[in-house]
């Protein structure tokens, strides 16, 4: 399970773990709000759930990393059903207003509860989330999500973005799919959010904010809604700029800020916003062999000759 | 086949249908036919499911719908093309065909269907891999029916097909909706073009203001001065 540790220098390791953590949470938001179309600004509510509950479940019992973090992810799942049912009933505005707002008391709760630390935080969590664990559960939930945009399920919820009048009519249960899809996009925001509870070791409420909803949501947006390709170089792009622009100081947020003012101007549907990347790919080596082909036919009328 | 008993829809404070009731045989063609806000499309929609009567009672071959969630009466045999055809654009023609079947798992028999859909509208199966929301009007009704179809109904709710279609392709969908019936599809037709929908229809309920005002037979219905005067521009 070192495969990988210690191989990068410790800063490029750290946020390489970071960008893995990112790219977990933005498949999660991806699913919800790129797939389905259900606009949600509280996703970093579930990601500090996930992160408090995996913390409590390796600080009180003393558990096995896995527990914490499958506990992490099933408490946030878990909330994610009890806000999903009554508020994915709403759509647009009124849904992202709603999630905000749970987003909020979540933080209000997380400063108010001293068996997590109140505002003081809560620290001693044991560093767990190597660069080689991080990969692997960034590979099951990308492994995951592919399959659920490939199955049954993957095409009700495309049809609920595109048009939920027309799902309904014809025969997806839109309610009932809307939550179980809500129920597994906050169960991998869980997910996310244990491992970043044991790479940083230490919690604090402020950390899980609005803003942190709303960089989440950038890459998912900045990637092009629905692209699971997309959505990770989202992830990596939005995470790595502020660390290379570290060198700009002061002005760091301010062209942090310019560059998705850019990027959104220039690609309006995302980086790879109706790209099909397996097409993409396979029309690249067509044309490489292709070409080679060609070559090799020219060649032969030349020996000819 | 369907029979609507004294529905009663409110949106909000807004009644849009007061105590409407009709009934539809096997292998009928009946429409519905009215002005803007008569109640024609909330009639539907409490069929399908989409908006749920206050009062009243639906029954589809004595099996009651009207508390049945959308999902469960596709299921039961009942289709809707829904007003404004309501495509997926984003999917191509063949996928949109894919979501009709959504609730069947006859694996081979759908391949069969979309075969019959496509020797019925060869404009699908020429853009079959082309996105929905590209088609023109025309097409995009083709498709909804087509869609519709997917899910092999026994009875069909159609919500203004005509609309916003040029005449030439009005022929060609009403042709369409005859020959859906005759091969043995019961149709309840909801029109504004009040004329086409009684050429081809055999019955018809006219509506006004959330009420059955006249009802027959779709011919003596043509003739009816009344109908001919506030409906057929006479």
């Amino acid at each position: 399970m070192t495969l990988l540790n210690g191989l990068l220098p410790p800063y490029i390791e750290s946020i390489a773990i970071t960008v893995g953590i990112y790219i977990i949470m933005a498949l999660g938001l991806n699913l919800i709000t790129g797939v389905t179309g259900q606009l949600s600004l509280g996703h970093a509510a579930y990601m500090s759930i996930g992160a408090y509950a995996s913390a409590v479940v390796s600080l009180q019992l003393g558990m096995p990393f896995i527990f914490a973090l499958l506990a992490g992810g099933i408490a946030a799942g878990f909330f994610g059903l009890i806000i999903g049912y009554p508020t994915l009933r709403l759509t647009g505005d009124y849904l992202a207003i709603a999630t905000l707002g749970f987003g909020e008391i979540v933080k209000s709760l997380l400063f108010n509860m001293p068996i997590v630390g109140g505002a003081m935080g809560l620290a001693g969590i044991p560093f767990k989330s190597t660069l080689t664990v991080t990969l692997i559960v960034v590979i099951i939930v990308i492994w995951m999500m592919v399959r659920v945009e490939r199955s049954r399920f993957g095409r009700a919820l495309l049809a609920i973005r595109e048009d939920d009048i027309a799902a309904e009519c014809y025969g997806i249960n839109t309610s009932l799919y809307k939550v179980k899809m809500f129920v597994l996009g906050t169960f991998i925001a869980g997910i996310g959010g244990a491992l970043w509870a044991h790479k940083i070791m230490v919690l604090q409420p402020r950390d899980f904010g609005f803003m942190k909803s709303i960089e989440i949501l950038n890459m998912v947006v900045l990637g092009g809604l629905g692209s699971i390709p997309g959505t990770v170089l989202g992830a990596i792009v939005l995470t790595s700029i502020p660390e290379v622009l570290r060198f700009s100081s002061d002005y760091r947020m301010l062209l942090y800020g310019a560059l998705l003012v850019i990027m959104m101007r220039f690609r309006p549907n995302g980086l790879l916003g109706g790209v099909d990347v397996t097409k993409l790919v396979k029309k690249s080596i067509k044309s490489i062999t292709g070409s080679n082909f060609a070559d090799k036919e020219k060649k032969k009328v030349k020996g000819g000759n | 086949m369907l029979s609507i008993q004294d529905i009663h829809v409110k949106y909000g404070a807004i009644r849009a249908v007061m105590g409407i009731s009709f009934e539809v045989k096997a292998g009928e063609i009946v429409a519905l036919i009215g002005a803007n806000g008569a109640g024609k499309t909330t009639s539907l929609r409490s069929i399908s499911g989409l908006v749920k009567p206050e009062q009243g009672k639906i029954f589809y071959n004595d099996i009651e719908l009207t508390s049945m969630p959308a999902h469960k009466i596709v299921e039961m045999g009942i289709s809707q093309v829904p007003e404004g055809r309501r495509v997926f654009p984003l999917m191509s023609v063949l996928e949109n065909l894919e979501m009709g079947a959504f609730t069947r798992k006859d694996k081979n028999k759908i391949k069969d269907d979309m075969k019959k859909i496509f020797q019925r509208f060869p404009r699908l199966e020429e853009r079959k891999n082309q996105l929905a929301g590209t088609l023109s009007g025309g097409e995009q009704q083709m498709l909804a029916i087509g869609r519709a179809l997917m899910s092999n109904p026994k009875l069909l709710l159609m919500d203004e097909p005509s609309m916003g279609l040029a005449p030439m392709l009005v022929q060609e969908i009403f042709k369409i909706i005859r020959e859906i019936n005759s091969e043995g599809t019961t149709i309840l037709l909801v029109e504004q073009n009040a004329r086409m929908a009684l050429s081809i229809a055999n019955r018809a309920y006219v509506l006004e203001t959330g009420q059955v005002a006249i009802s027959g037979e779709a011919k003596e219905m043509a003739e009816n001065k009344e109908v001919q005067k506030a409906y057929l521009g006479l």
